[in-house]
């Protein structure tokens, strides 16, 4: 019995390993090794390009648009001369709205003049010519003051009066001695004056809150453009979407996903989907031109027609994702639910539906951001071109009248002629592109927050 | 020899509970389940085994018309429980799978609480009246799985926090909670550890006593545990059916005995 | 052995299978009594129900075997639950052997009746299958218990009962060669000797599962042989 029990051939180490040694690599493992190294340097240098392009493109951005933020001032003390404003002294408003602003332009001039009296500034321009170095909308800010405190004529009340776009581009270095030789609206003795006037400390630079909150202003005046009212527009334009694209779009993929049977017709409706959302923009514009405005006879430029043709566009984008979120639903939640007696309906709404938000939602943020960026189509239902000078009077007002949008806004100033709407155009780009990376960064930080709850 | 007590068998037949007969499958164009003839008992478990693909799960699913979901399923023949037919056009497959729940392979807890999983399919068939009341059903369900001792101070965490064991026992509950008539368990261990495992399969003894429970089952040894009656599938063909301790003592056809002993797969 | 299976189906099966056993032992231990004493009182009426009672015994045996080949094939038994299992088969075996013995007891009480009586060979016969009966209850306690000692004690008396049969074996011999009309009798005293000395091994056949069943592992001191009828001219 004793010796079965004992192992007939115990293990014995051998002394050499067969095949090789593990602590020597062959020459194959070697070559493996270095195609490996490579691939990671190239994908290394890959994210090295983009995050070069991306810093460049970033700072251009930056350099080019932080400008638009700031604007040149001037502060005057102007007399509100009665016998030019209220010439009969009654203080009845109607007659004092029937002095234009050209009215108020020898009061800015008689200011000017008693400004640089008291400041001592030696200049040989005349009183007219100084004032040609303030905004157009100086003579306008001055009006809409008087128009609203009627009770002020008589007064002398202290003013900050944007300059004009020359004198802000010369303080911002855009505008030289040597650029202006051709240049009818500007010249070197006012140039002079302004040097005067800096060193005096009553021009000068400051931060501009009429471009984030303003209204577009026309060609001669870039220095009184602001972005405000096109955000509105914008603003109404994604509520719209919103309203629109959401619910139709989440149903739409709730009942092809769930509930819409297998079938040719079926197949084409989601082909037909995908390539929609690879239709140009443009081709949105022309249908909402067609449809939206020479059909149904909706308001041109309307923030309306805007959404709606956004709606479109942005409902293949919302529906793909949103049925992308219901697959990622696992198939034994639905089992799950139809196994203790859940209807289908049951089983989509009280179960599948809140594990897909999250992804819902992120997709339908991008599908804003996306058509928050758009361009192409509000350019043919008359979004762009318009000059958006006033806010809308209320929400309905916002709805249906003309207005613009962030991009067709900064669009329109980067065509205008004068270059200071250019730096105006890049300061547009910096606020929409705050607004994406805001919905960007909600969109992640609701896919984070819901990730993967089974 | 009449007085000794054996080990456990049905020896004296108990009600037919579902009765299949001349059921044909059909996915598209293949003939998944080809005359199958199966009659279930009351308070009785029934295994399916045999080789993957050999349609022992696609019978399951018949059984609570789960196949309904999938479009391009057909299914003839008669399925009665009770003497009803289960696919005639009166009936309405939500109504039927409140009478014939079921578990599935993979433990799929909803990712809400423990409560809220249990209290799911009371609330939607209206079982409960009151809080209190659902609260009972939650309870009752819970203990019957064999789990209300494990989660009874957290009923408020949710489901899939549990071991993979816990959650299959909590599916349990959940199925119960709705008081089938008949338990459908596909495959319901074959995510689980060995100790999981037996604990769900004393819970299917357990369960017994009040369901008639029909479990498939890769696993032959675990059929061979749980069960008293056992079909063996093969290529869609329902090959034998019979007393558990037969079919792997002494089975009658040559392809159970090859597929009980490992000869073909 | 003491915890519990978390299938309590298995469990059950398990008692049940062991209960078999016990009452398979308790039927051998009354059917070797039965023999003895009909032996002893000329009663055929008992002879011929300890050859009756038999057939219950291998039926058991019968019902035995099938249920572990279904607890086998069904539980798929390891360690101490499978030794448990494959001690169950072999000591039925042994039981059953033990069974047929009595059974052979019995016949020869027939034949004997008519015959005349052997001066004291019927008492010392008696004197054997008692040692043999409370030894088999000894091995079956153990079993049951699972009492290795006790198991082992049963195997070391197995000595007494050789013994026994080895001074029967010289007395018969001598009444043969005393008369030969005693040599019938005697022949079918000395079968039902051997028949005893035979259950002996079974029991302590038994005994040693019992070793196994708790250890694991074969007694390994060689069992003692007083037997040595074998060596005798």
């Amino acid at each position: 019995m004793t010796d079965i029990t004992q192992t007939p051939n115990a293990p014995v180490p051998s002394d050499k390993p067969k095949g090789g040694s593990l602590f020597e690599k062959d020459p194959r493992t070697k070559r493996r090794n270095a195609a490996e190294g490579r691939f990671k340097m190239y994908g290394i240098a890959a994210i090295g390009v983009g995050l070069l392009m991306l810093v460049v493109l970033v700072t251009n951005i930056v350099t080019a648009g932080m400008g638009a933020f700031q604007q040149t001032f001037l502060e005057l003390d102007v007399t509100l001369l009665e016998s030019k404003l209220d010439k009969k002294g009654n203080r009845n408003i109607d007659d004092i709205k029937k002095v234009s602003t050209f009215g108020y332009a020898p009061l800015v001039s008689a200011a000017l003049e008693s400004e640089v009296e008291k400041l001592g500034i030696q200049t040989d321009l005349k009183p007219k010519k100084m004032a040609g170095i303030l905004s157009k909308a100086a003579m306008a800010k001055l009006r809409n003051y008087v128009v609203a405190n009627p009770d002020e004529i008589g007064k002398t009340v202290s003013f900050r009066f944007l300059a004009n776009s020359r004198v802000d581009g010369y303080i911002k270095g855009r505008v030289t001695r040597a650029s202006i030789a051709n240049d009818k609206s500007i010249s070197s003795e006012q140039l002079d004056f302004v040097d005067q006037l800096i060193d005096a400390g009553v021009l000068y630079k400051a931060f501009d809150p009429d471009f984030i909150f303003g209204a577009d202003a026309s060609d001669q005046r870039p220095e009184a453009a602001g972005i405000g009212v096109s955000m509105l527009g914008s603003l109404f334009m994604m509520l719209v979407v919103l309203a629109l694209a959401l619910p139709i779009g989440v149903a739409a993929s709730i009942y092809l996903e769930e509930f819409a049977p297998q079938n040719r017709l079926t197949d084409i409706i989601e082909v037909n989907i995908s390539n929609l959302a690879a239709v140009p923009s443009i081709v949105f514009g022309i249908l909402g031109l067609a449809v939206f405005i020479n059909y149904m006879h909706l308001p041109t430029s309307a923030p309306l027609v805007g959404g709606l043709v956004l709606t479109l566009m942005t409902l293949p984008t919302i529906i793909i994702s949103t049925r992308a979120s219901l697959k990622a639903v696992p198939p034994s939640i639905r089992d799950a639910a139809l196994g203790v007696g859940a209807s289908k309906m049951q089983a989509v709404f009280h179960h599948v539906l809140p594990l897909a938000a999250p992804g819902i939602l992120t997709g339908t943020i991008i599908g804003l951001a996306q058509a928050l960026g758009e361009t192409a189509p509000l350019l043919l239902i008359g979004m762009v071109g318009f000059i958006a000078s006033n806010p809308p009077d209320g929400i309905v007002e916002g709805f249906l009248s003309p207005n613009s949008a962030m991009p067709a806004q900064i669009y329109e100033w980067s065509k205008r002629a004068d270059p200071a709407f250019y730096e105006r155009a890049w300061g547009g780009i910096i606020i929409l592109l705050l607004f994406l990376v805001t919905m960007n960064t909600i969109a992640v930080i609701l896919r984070r927050r819901f990730e993967r709850r089974w | 020899m009449n007085d000794m007590t054996r080990m456990e068998r049905t020896v004296n037949s108990k009600a037919i509970k579902i009765a299949a007969s001349d059921v044909q499958v059909y996915y598209g164009d293949t003939h998944a389940i080809k005359d199958v003839d199966v009659e279930i008992e009351d308070k009785t478990v029934t295994a399916f085994i045999g080789p993957s693909g050999c349609g022992k799960s696609t019978f399951l699913r018949c059984l609570n018309r789960m196949n309904d979901t999938i479009d391009i399923c057909r299914v003839q023949g008669d399925i009665l429980l009770d003497g009803e037919d289960i696919y005639d056009k009166r009936v309405d497959p939500v109504q039927l799978r409140a009478k014939v729940g079921m578990v599935f392979q993979k433990p799929n807890p909803f990712p809400k609480s423990i409560y809220d999983n249990v209290a799911y399919g009371p609330r939607i068939h209206g079982l409960a009246k009151n809080k209190a009341e659902l609260d009972e059903i939650v309870e009752k369900s819970l203990r019957r799985a064999a789990i209300w001792n494990e989660v009874k101070d957290r009923l408020d965490a949710p489901g899939t926090g549990l071991s993979g064991g816990q959650q299959q026992r909590l599916c349990i509950a959940r199925a119960v909670a709705t008081e089938p008539e008949v338990l459908l368990m596909d495959e319901p261990c074959s995510a689980l550890d060995p100790i999981a495992t037996a604990q769900v399969e004393e819970l299917i003894d357990e369960l017994r006593k009040q369901y008639s429970v029909v479990i498939v089952t890769h696993s032959m040894q675990q059929a061979a545990r749980v069960s008293q009656k056992t079909a063996f599938f093969h290529l869609g063909n329902l090959v034998e059916f019979g007393e558990t301790g037969q079919i792997f003592t002494n089975p009658v056809d040559p392809r159970t005995e090859s597929y009980i002993t490992g000869r073909i797969g | 052995m003491t915890e519990q299976h978390i299938a309590s189906a298995f469990d059950r099966d398990l008692e049940t299978i062991q209960a078999h056993i016990m009452k398979m032992g308790g039927l051998v231990e009354a059917a070797i009594m039965g023999a003895a004493r009909s032996l002893e009182t000329r009663d055929e009426e008992l002879a011929q129900q300890v050859r009756q009672g038999d057939k219950a015994i291998d039926a058991l045996e019968d019902v035995i075997n099938e249920e572990t080949a279904r607890l086998i094939a069904l539980r798929a038994p390891t360690a101490g639950d499978l030794r448990l299992v494959l001690s169950v088969l072999k000591v039925s075996a042994n039981l059953e052997r033990i069974g047929d013995y009595s059974k052979n007891i019995a016949k020869r009480t027939t034949v004997l009746t008519n015959a005349s009586e052997i001066n004291g060979s019927a008492a010392a016969l008696r004197r054997m299958a008692r040692e043999v009966e409370v030894m088999l209850r000894d091995a079956l306690d153990a079993y049951i218990q699972r009492d290795a000692e006790l198991a082992a004690d049963v195997i070391v008396r197995d000595e007494e009962v050789d013994q026994m049969y080895n001074g029967l074996f010289r007395e018969l011999l001598t009444f043969m060669a005393e008369d030969p009309r005693n040599i019938s009798s005697c022949m079918h005293l000395h079968f039902i000797a051997k028949n005893i000395e035979r259950m002996g091994d079974h029991v302590t056949a038994i005994a040693e599962q019992v070793v196994y069943l708790v250890t694991g592992e074969r007694p390994t001191e060689a069992r003692p042989k007083a037997d040595t009828t074998s060596q005798t001219a």
